[in-house]
């Protein structure tokens, strides 16, 4: 196996981690970060900020073949840095500001010289924040778990 | 016969004024906002986007308030926003088994893995009004306890497991799944197709019909599998990156349906399967899809089709409230035509019953004087 193999889907699941996080990110944790930033880049746009569909699929009895559930907005869009990085964005619902900057995010995360602060300033504080969301939600949930105990009836 | 009249423009905007009025209501009153309307009214809201068939909370939170809470007309509001969209393309298929659950419940294990999970439901109120929600009265806190990790083992695999129970549902290798949105819909139809068409079918309709079921028009023995309740990571394949990224999450509502078992000579006896999978948190519509769909599948099971729930084609055109109230709604346009050409024949008819009457008395009192 090439070194280029082996890198690459080490490099693939970072941008797959990278845009889950941003689909996620709020309009105000994007903002913050872009103010947090001490050279602001220059961007190009390439595409959008655009909404649109994506048609959501499930499965026939949750595993079989595909069928169309109904479809959810969309907003996408794609820019370049100067250095001619390019990035791209796509998450539910109909920010198109969100989406904006969630591509810039998504560019600056390639660049070595800018990865750290989007990890760090951005990534990172997102990860926690749903971390942090869903154990709630899963110890909520929890919490309305019922213990069935066995009512002893008759002699003995 | 279709005649354009003018007139009424000015009716028709002061009308649409009115309307504006009315629903604002009372302006001595707040007015609700979308984010409480999304927050505090989220099931009105779940329904509007799965029968609209789309998924965007603020839309159709927005749907509701323009149409004064009339869900059906919130329901079209949706649709008609959809038209003006382009398709980015389709989701990989939503992975339920990886769903963060808020709620799972199963009528045929009591002890299974991930247990019965109650979550936020109406079970077991005692429907009695209550007070309290007459005045803002703040709300505790949910209660909270160590989640266990334990993986909510889908019912239909431990089924599985000793083979008591038919696969998930596989159409041919080559099958791609049909788009009713794109394609005029031609009966008989694939189980896809159906699925699709009940996700956004009108929920009462298909409470109806299941109901029917149970009542024993299309008698189909079902028990509750499982129900979840949660929300599922959506994917999309980007051409410009070449594999699939996350978009964010969506809640569904997924009902499997466990009913009587069918064999042959060759296969030894095994339960057959009903599926309902609806957007947002609705567990009455997805009992009542997985229990039409269940139904639908007779001709397929070696079944007699006998009931209406049973009819792909009766249920499949009826069950979307858009279209149908399209057709029912338009009888009150005006139809000025076509109705005075009615009330001339009619009126011809009575004329030409009295002239020949008329002639008959005559003729009877000509040969009474005869005789």
């Amino acid at each position: 196996m090439s070194v280029a193999e082996q890198t690459l889907p080490t490099e693939q699941a970072g941008r797959r981690r990278c845009a889950s996080l941003l689909a996620v990110a709020t309009t105000d944790e994007l903002r913050a970060a872009w103010d947090a930033l001490k050279d602001k880049p220059e961007t190009k746009p390439v595409r959008g900020p655009e909404t649109g569909l994506v048609m959501v699929r499930g499965r026939i009895g949750g595993g079989g073949s595909p069928f169309n559930l109904g479809e959810a907005t969309v907003t996408r869009a794609t820019i370049a840095l100067a250095s001619g990085t390019v990035g791209h964005a796509q998450a539910l619902g109909t920010d198109k500001q969100k989406a904006k900057l969630a591509a810039i995010f998504d560019a600056l995360w390639q660049e070595d010289a800018t990865r750290d602060h989007v990890e760090n300033v951005l990534l990172a504080p997102i990860e926690h924040r749903v971390a942090t969301e869903n154990r709630a939600k899963a110890e909520e949930t929890a919490a309305t778990r019922v213990d069935f105990f066995t009512m002893v009836r008759g002699e003995d | 016969m279709y005649v354009a009249v003018k007139g009424g423009e000015a009716a028709i905007s002061n009308a649409h004024r009115l309307l504006a009025d009315r629903r604002r209501g009372d302006r001595s009153l707040p007015s609700v906002t979308i984010d409480q309307i999304a927050e505090q009214l989220g099931l009105a809201v779940d329904r509007v986007m799965a029968e609209a068939s789309l998924y965007d909370r603020s839309l159709a939170a927005l749907a509701v308030r323009q149409s004064r809470g009339d869900l059906i007309e919130a329901i079209f509001l949706l649709r008609a926003y959809r038209t003006t969209l382009p398709r980015f393309g389709n989701s990989v298929p939503l992975d339920t088994a990886e769903m963060q659950v808020e709620r799972r419940v199963s009528a045929t294990y009591k002890d299974l893995p991930g247990g019965q999970l109650l979550g936020p439901t109406f079970d077991y109120t005692h429907r009695l009004l209550d007070p309290s929600l007459l005045s803002d009265e703040a709300v505790e806190e949910p209660a909270r306890r160590e989640a266990g990790g334990e993986e909510i083992m889908r019912v239909s695999d431990i089924l599985a497991h000793e083979g008591l129970i038919e696969a998930d549902g596989e159409l041919p290798q080559d099958h791609q799944a049909g788009d009713l949105t794109r394609e005029p819909m031609e009966f008989p139809m694939g189980r896809d197709l159906r699925l699709q068409a009940l996700a956004r079918g009108d929920e009462g309709f298909l409470l109806a019909l299941g109901y029917s079921t149970q009542r024993g028009y299309g008698r189909n023995h079902p028990f509750v599998g499982e129900i979840r309740i949660g929300e599922v990571e959506v994917e999309m394949e980007i051409p410009e990156l070449g594999f699939a990224v996350s978009l964010g999450h969506i809640r569904v509502t997924e009902c499997h349906m466990v009913n009587q078992f069918k064999g042959s000579s060759k296969a030894p006896p095994q339960f057959t399967r009903g599926y309902g999978l609806v957007f947002g948190q609705s567990e009455r519509k997805a009992m009542s899809m997985s229990l039409v769909d269940r139904a639908l599948r007779a001709e397929e099971l070696g079944e007699d089709v006998t009931a209406p729930a049973q009819d792909e084609e009766f249920v499949i055109s009826h069950s979307d409230n858009v279209q149908a109230t399209g057709f029912v709604e338009h009888l009150k346009l005006p139809h000025y035509v076509d109705f005075q050409a009615e009330l001339a024949m009619v009126r011809k008819m009575r004329a030409d019953i009295e002239a020949a009457r008329t002639a008959d008395r005559g003729e009877t009192v000509m040969k009474d004087a005869a005789e």
